[in-house]
Formats: structure tokens, C-alpha cells, sequence
């Protein structure tokens, strides 16, 4: 091998993570388990908490608005879409927390650069090649006998794990991903260049997160007969995996609801409940709810006004969850105000990185400053 | 000239300086579905430019395939989707399913039999650049239009396909370019035709967004041919600015803006580049290759001969650097290892599963590709998908011995089918005959000829068909 070819795949390695993998981070407590829901699309969160007291709601939207008198009401301004039933038990138990107005600067009304400024915490005119997970996972990996830093259930993309050499798989289900894990190779081969590296890192994450995936757990609880509620079923076996992981991540949509809204996102917002009720009932049951945190995100809501097609149009800050046995239930972040919008869309109130920085510093212990640029206040309701 | 005859008598390499094999494997992957020995040994007598204009010569720009007559009719729809009875809706249902899987099948077909891969991977470029989905157009025939279109300018002209594409019934559809009337601008269409078919984001503003959804109003399709129509009534006919131009700008002047601007044709550029070349454009090099496109006034063939002629495209240092997508990957190892009784349904199911449902890519920025299509999912389905290839014709088929899992009912059933339908299969293990003066440097060779980097994995098999299923295992055979 040439000098210069034996450096290129060194540098190959090092960025793969093939790097010797620093001790497990002092004071974390990545038995704390994360699990993020992607509402893929961008969710409407004027129809998802809604503003009902606000005369401007309905005005705004003629043909969509959801009546008062369907509204679940949880305060005398806000309340939820009917759909959304299935998590009032969690509301009623003050482990359901509704975080408003939640966005960023300079908003990016594109899909795919907005979902990468949330997969990557970066600001809006900066590039990042990194998942905020996985810089976090590389500052302060979790312990190392754990299944997986991350996993993916029911979807290909790593989102917030993507970059940086942690530890993640995908999977659709954990019984057929322990059946195939067999699969994976042993190779023990240098990788001459980026693509075969990724392919060799995949194929170690394999084996480990086979390894650490246990077998056979059976739930009492149901869980809901659709594809996302497959996925939750997933979620919670990986969840109960003894071995351990630190986050988990599950996606939903499609919620880029332009035309003919109102059918389209009343089935997902019901799904979206149905599985949230779920997965606490099968957290509860293995003695995990006490340790989880879930929280929603997603590109960005949509406008405030109706389009015209019975729908919306992409817009800026939305309304977030947050569940789990910690959870300081509640509304928090900043009501929309719909008498003062920008270029017809709602100014955020809480930057999305407040509530990195609270899973982060207040869920599991840790500093996130070197992992988000700049400062961004926790929230409360961890 | 004597000189000349005499150092080809004393060299006979020199009578033949072709490219050799390194690089007609390397060119025979990128362009191709495979490199097989034979191909191999063909082009490797070929210099650069004449492999590459063989490659080029044999584009087209139609299927040979003929196309099932039921993908040939529009059946518009009796009333509107929410106003369907449960039967009704199934029963819709059940004909889309039926009908995609049909028309999946035809492609398939005709990348199994087409002559030209690179026609069918260019049409697949394109797909993926001018993105349609079965799931937003429940039109089969309207998605096969759009395929014959993108395959006629596969390599024709790029402003041609774009003002085509336009006024494409599956793009207007599936863009909401229906819904984009005078008195409520919908601005799908405008967002994505300036972000991801032409200038690429950051090369433009909101504004430019929202006055090109003006320009497009009114293109829309006529319900019950599915035919492109234009509603002059629903037309905004003002004056609009775009990109620092006003006029009274209808849907093409919009387009002729934006192929005006150096933007588009290094965006292209980037995006051909990573398909065919690296993962990591070379910004002078794609500026001088994004020249050529506007030279040509969008002619994507000469485009494209720059690529493959550019010094990039043949340093070894990007041999095996992309990751074959799961087209490729199952064209590839049909063609590797000379699979017969292939079914092409079959295909079309295996793709699926393997991240690249044709027809259906997940949203508008199509399949996003490169390492992305190797996730743990993927990598295991792969493999797992050649083990059942090398099980197919074995007693107890593979089928049977894999019980489907409760939990995810829709993939089990389809993994399933699947295994079933692979039972058709049979490799052929001659394709080592006469590679090697005994078996092992036959291995040794066809390995050399057919991947585009030494294996990762221990290749080393007591048979034949053991050590070509190794080889379709390996991590070496998802690379390009």
C-alpha cells in the first residue's frame, strides 16, 4: 500500500469511527431513555394545540378550523383536536407536556433543509454534516456494553444520529433483525474509501446491536394495527432491551397536509395518540416510563391561514410534546398570537435547540455547549 | 511506420492499447449493470473515447417492453375520492395495487432485456430528479407517460424534458399544480422546480417562490382525459418578478429564467457528477463540465460524454467510491452471476423492500442515494435476498422455512412473496468455465473482473456456487 493511499484510509477510519471509542462519559445517565417522534412533512400545530379563544383561529381558517365544540379544552385559551383523545390520560396525570411556539430564526420553509437544520441543530444559514445525537453520542458516548447509541425503528433515515460514528441501526422489527443478523459479515478488511467503510461500520452496529437486543419479551400491553403502531411495538421491545440503549427515534407522516387537510391529519394525529398511549403502557409495564422521555419534532408547522385547496402551506414555529414518567406536564413556550404575524406566519418563541438542551442537560446530566452552538435555556418541564 | 509496424510486432500490447480491464470494469460498472468477463474482455481492446461513445451509441429513447394495455387507459375516477362507498374505495384500491405492481413490472422487464442499461439508468435519473409518486398520483397510466417522456430525452435535452415536465399530467398532479388557481396560488410546484429541478436552494428568494406560483396558474389537467389543460380563467395574468426580471410571465417564461441562469447547469452538474463519479464534486471541474451542458443549450448527451471523459471520472482513487443502488444491485447480480427464469414482479418487490420502490420514491427529493442505501435494514435484506437466490432450486425451499413474523404483517407477507417468487431463479455457475487454468485462479480472476474492489470478506468456499454466493455477499459487490 502507498504511503498517501495508507493515509486516506486512515483519515477513513478516524471519520467512520473506527477511531478507538473513548470511555463511556462520566456522570451521563444514559439509562434515561430518549425517544424522538418525527412528524414527518410538517405538522399543523394550529390544529394540533389549538388557540380556540382566539376569534383570528377560525377566521383564518374557514373551510379547516376544527368547531369549539370539538375541541378538548385543557386551559381557557388552548385546547386539543378531538383526535388527540387517547393522551388525555397522560395530560390528566401531568406527564403530557405541550411546548408552543417552538422554531428558530431566519425560518427555512424547505423540507429538506429545514428537517436537516433540526436533525443537525444548526443555525439557518449554517451547514452542519453531523446529527446533534450523534455529536453528543461521540462527546459522551454512552457505555459501551449498550445494544446501540441509537436506533431507528420503521424507517431508514438516521436523522439526528446521521454523521459522526455512533453506534445505530434500523430496524423494522427486533425479532426479524435478530434472525438476520446472522447475515452480517466478519470481514476484517481496511476500507480503502468512504463507501465501503459505511458499509463495514453497518455491518459492526449489526453485530452489536444483536448482541444486545434481548429475545422473547412479550407486552400485555396492545398496540395499535397500523404501520406506526408496528413501529411502536418495535420501539418498546428495543426499549426493553437489557442490554440498553440511548435513544430511539420513530417517524410519522406524511403531515404536509396541502390539500384536503382536515380527513388526512385527523388519522394521523389519531395514530400519532394511539401510539403515544401505547408505548407509555408498555413503558410502564417493563418499569421504563419512570426513565423515558418522548418528544416530538418536525421540520417546521404550517401557515396560519387556510390555503386554497382545504389545506396548509409550510410554515414556521409549532407546538411540540413531551411525555415520559419525568415530565413536568403542562403548557409552556409562547401561545401563538395570531394578531402578530410575519409575513403571514407565527413568529417562534422557543428555539428547538431549548428543548435539545433539555434532554440533554436535564435528562440525561450532561453539558449540551459543545454539542449545540451557543446557549439555549432548558425548559422546565423536565 | 516501419517503426511503428515494428514495435507492434515486438509489443503486440501496443496493437491493442485499449483501456484494459481495470477500467472497462470500472466504466462497464458506472454505465452499466455489471461487468461480466466477457464484456469485460470487449471493452478493455477500446480506448476511452470509443468505449465511451459505444456506450453512448447505444442509448434510445424508447422501451422495448411493451406495455400492458391496461397501463394504456386513464379511468377517471366516478366521483371524488371522499365521496367513495367502502366498496368503492377497496375495490380502487385493490386496482392501484394491482396496476402498480403491473406497471413496476414492465420496467423491470425492460431493464432485464434493454441492450442500452444506460438508457434505463439515465430514464431512473431522471425519475429521481423529476420526482412523481404512485402514492399522490393514483393514476398508473399518467406514471407510465411520465416515464416515457423522461425516457425520450433520457439523453436528449434538458430545457425540452423541463418544459415537458411542466405540463406533465403525473408532475401537475403530484405538485399541486391543479390546485394553483389566480385567487389562491398554490406554490408546491414553484418551490420544488426552483429548489430541486433547476437552481438548487439558496439561489433565490421567497419572493421568486411565491411570483412563479403566479406565473404556473391555471396549467392544470382535464379530469376526465387526464390530459394537460391550461384554464386561461384560472390564469393570473399580471406582471410578476422573478429573479430580478418583470413581465407578464406565463409558466414557460418562468422556465426559460431559470435555464438561464449558470445555477442550473452546475446544480445538474453536481447531481450527474455524484451518480456517476464521486460523492464529492470537484467545483472546477464542474463548472468546466456545467459549461458544456450550457454550450450545448441543455444537450444531455455531450454533457454527459464530458463526465465520462473527464480525468475524474478514471482515476483509480474513485473506483468502488459509490454505493449501487438497489436497481443495481439486483440488475448486477442477475447479470453477474447469469440468473435465469428471472420473474420481473419478483424485482419489483425486492426493490422495494430494499429501499427503492420505482414509481413511489419516499418525497419529492427522490431517493436521497450514496451511502444511504446501505442501512441495517438494507445491507441485511441484501444479503439475505442472495442467500434465498443461492436456495431457490435447494429442497424445502427457503419459503418454507421462514416463518413470517406477526408483528409486521405487511412485510412479512411480501418477504414472503417474495421468497416464493425467487424460487423461479437459477444460477448459473458456468460463469467461471474457462477464467482460470484451475479453480482457484478462475475465482481469483472472475473476482477481479466483476468487482470494483477486492473483497472485504473471505471469498473462500468449498464449491462453486458457495464462493459466488460469497462473492454476491460481499461487501465489495454493493460498490460501483
Amino acid at each position: 500500500m502507498q504511503r498517501r493511499d495508507f493515509l486516506t484510509a486512515l483519515s477513513a477510519l478516524t471519520l467512520y469511527g473506527l477511531a478507538p471509542r473513548a470511555g463511556a462519559a462520566a456522570g451521563a445517565n444514559y439509562r434515561n431513555l430518549l425517544i424522538l417522534i418525527e412528524l414527518k412533512g410538517g405538522n399543523d400545530g394550529l390544529n394540533t394545540l389549538i388557540p380556540y379563544a382566539d376569534p383570528r383561529y377560525a377566521q383564518l381558517r374557514p373551510r379547516i378550523a376544527i368547531p369549539r365544540d370539538q375541541v378538548i379544552q385543557l386551559s381557557e385559551q388552548a385546547g386539543l383536536h378531538p383526535a388527540l383523545t387517547p393522551l388525555m390520560p397522560l395530560w390528566q396525570a401531568g406527564r403530557l407536556a405541550w411546548v408552543q411556539g417552538v422554531g428558530y430564526p431566519r425560518p427555512n420553509l424547505s423540507h429538506f433543509r429545514s428537517i436537516e437544520i433540526w436533525d443537525t441543530a444548526s443555525a439557518s444559514d449554517e451547514t452542519l454534516d453531523s446529527g446533534w445525537l450523534a455529536r453528543l453520542f461521540r462527546q459522551s458516548p454512552p457505555p459501551a456494553g449498550f445494544a446501540a447509541d441509537g436506533v431507528a425503528v420503521g424507517s431508514n433515515e438516521l436523522g439526528p444520529f446521521a454523521g459522526g460514528g455512533a453506534r445505530t441501526v434500523t430496524l423494522a422489527d427486533t425479532e426479524q433483525f435478530r434472525r438476520q443478523s446472522r447475515l452480517a459479515g466478519h470481514e476484517t478488511a481496511t476500507a480503502p474509501n468512504a463507501a465501503l467503510a459505511h458499509i463495514l461500520k453497518v455491518e459492526r452496529d449489526i453485530r452489536q446491536a444483536a448482541g444486545g437486543l434481548g429475545a422473547g419479551v412479550q407486552f400485555a400491553s396492545a398496540f395499535p394495527q397500523t404501520p406506526f403502531g408496528n413501529a411502536v411495538r418495535a420501539a418498546a421491545h428495543v426499549a426493553a432491551s437489557p442490554a440498553g440503549v440511548a435513544a430511539i427515534k420513530l417517524s410519522l407522516g406524511s403531515f404536509d397536509t396541502h390539500v384536503n387537510q382536515p380527513a388526512q391529519h385527523a388519522r394521523l394525529l389519531g395514530e400519532l395518540a394511539g401510539g403515544v398511549a401505547a408505548l407509555s403502557a408498555a413503558l410502564k409495564e417493563r418499569g421504563l416510563w419512570e426513565r423515558s422521555l418522548i418528544l416530538s419534532y418536525a421540520e417546521f408547522g404550517r401557515r396560519p391561514a387556510e390555503n386554497g385547496s382545504n389545506g396548509t402551506d409550510h410554515g414556521t414555529a409549532s407546538v411540540h410534546l413531551a411525555a415520559g414518567g419525568r415530565v413536568r406536564g403542562g403548557l409552556y413556550g409562547r401561545a401563538p398570537d395570531l394578531a402578530q404575524l410575519e409575513g403571514g406566519n407565527l413568529p417562534y418563541g422557543v428555539d428547538f435547540r431549548s428543548l435539545y438542551a433539555t434532554a440533554i442537560q436535564r435528562h440525561w446530566g450532561l453539558d449540551p455547549a459543545g454539542v449545540l452552538s451557543g446557549r439555549f435555556a432548558p425548559l422546565d418541564f423536565v | 511506420m516501419r517503426t511503428l509496424l515494428w514495435l507492434v510486432v515486438c509489443f503486440p500490447v501496443l496493437a491493442f492499447a485499449g483501456m484494459g480491464e481495470d477500467e472497462a470494469r470500472h466504466l462497464l460498472l458506472r454505465t452499466g449493470w455489471a461487468a461480466t468477463p466477457q464484456q469485460v474482455a470487449v471493452y478493455a481492446q477500446l480506448s476511452r473515447a470509443q468505449a465511451v461513445d459505444r456506450v453512448l451509441d447505444g442509448t434510445h429513447g424508447e422501451a422495448a417492453t411493451p406495455l400492458p394495455a391496461d397501463l394504456q387507459v386513464f379511468t377517471p375516477p366516478p366521483r371524488r375520492r371522499g365521496e367513495l362507498s367502502e366498496a368503492e374505495r377497496k375495490a380502487f384500491q385493490r386496482e392501484q395495487i394491482q396496476l402498480g405492481l403491473e406497471m413496476r413490472s414492465w420496467w423491470f422487464a425492460e431493464m432485464l432485456a434493454t441492450d442500452s442499461p444506460l438508457t434505463e439508468k439515465m430514464t431512473l435519473f431522471w425519475h429521481n430528479h423529476f420526482v412523481s409518486s404512485q402514492q399522490k398520483v393514483r393514476f398508473p397510466k399518467l406514471l407510465v407517460d411520465q416515464n416515457r417522456l423522461l425516457r425520450q430525452q433520457a439523453l436528449g435535452n434538458f430545457g425540452t424534458l423541463l418544459h415537458a415536465i411542466a405540463r406533465d399530467p403525473a408532475m401537475v398532479l403530484y405538485l399541486d399544480s391543479a390546485q394553483n388557481r389566480r385567487a389562491a396560488p398554490n406554490e408546491n410546484f414553484a418551490r420544488e422546480l426552483m429548489e430541486l429541478f433547476t437552481l438548487g436552494e439558496g439561489q433565490y428568494g421567497e419572493r421568486d417562490v411565491k411570483e412563479a406560483a403566479r406565473a404556473f396558474t391555471g396549467w392544470s389537467i382535464d379530469r376526465q382525459t387526464g390530459a394537460f389543460r391550461f384554464y386561461r380563467f384560472l390564469h393570473d395574468g399580471g406582471d410578476k418578478t422573478v429573479l430580478g426580471r418583470t413581465g407578464a410571465f406565463d409558466g414557460d417564461d418562468v422556465l426559460g429564467i431559470l435555464l438561464a441562469q449558470p445555477a442550473t447547469a452546475e446544480f445538474l452538474t453536481r447531481k450527474l457528477w455524484r451518480e456517476f463519479v464521486s460523492p464529492d464534486p470537484d467545483p472546477a471541474e464542474v463548472a468546466r463540465i456545467a459549461a458544456v451542458l450550457r454550450q450545448s443549450h441543455y444537450a444531455i448527451r455531450p454533457w454527459l460524454r464530458a463526465l465520462l471523459l473527464s480525468p475524474a471520472f478514471w482515476t483509480p482513487a474513485h473506483r468502488g467510491v459509490l454505493v449501487k443502488s438497489p436497481v443495481e444491485f439486483l440488475l448486477g447480480l442477475i447479470e453477474t452471476l447469469d440468473v435465469a427464469g428471472v420473474d420481473p414482479r419478483v424485482l419489483a418487490l425486492a426493490s422495494r423492500q430494499l429501499g427503492q420502490d420505482l414509481f413511489a420514491p419516499p418525497n419529492v427529493k427522490g431517493w436521497p442515494g450514496g451511502d444511504a442505501w446501505i442501512s441495517s435494514t438494507t445491507l441485511l435484506a441484501r444479503r439475505q435476498m442472495v442467500e434465498r437466490l443461492f436456495r431457490a432450486n435447494e429442497a424445502g425451499s427457503y419459503a418454507a422455512m421462514q416463518p413470517p413474523t406477526g408483528a409486521a404483517g405487511r412485510d412479512a407477507r411480501l418477504a414472503q412473496r417474495l421468497a416464493r417468487g425467487m424460487d423461479g431463479f437459477s444460477v448459473d455457475a458456468g460463469v467461471l468455465d474457462g477464467l482460470g487454468r484451475d479453480e482457484a485462479s478462475a475465482r481469483t480472476r472472475f473476482a477481479s473482473l466483476t468487482l470494483a474492489v477486492p473483497p472485504a470478506g473471505d471469498l473462500a468456499a468449498r464449491d462453486r456456487r458457495g464462493f459466488l454466493q460469497a462473492l454476491a455477499q460481499d461487501a465489495a459487490f454493493q460498490l460501483k
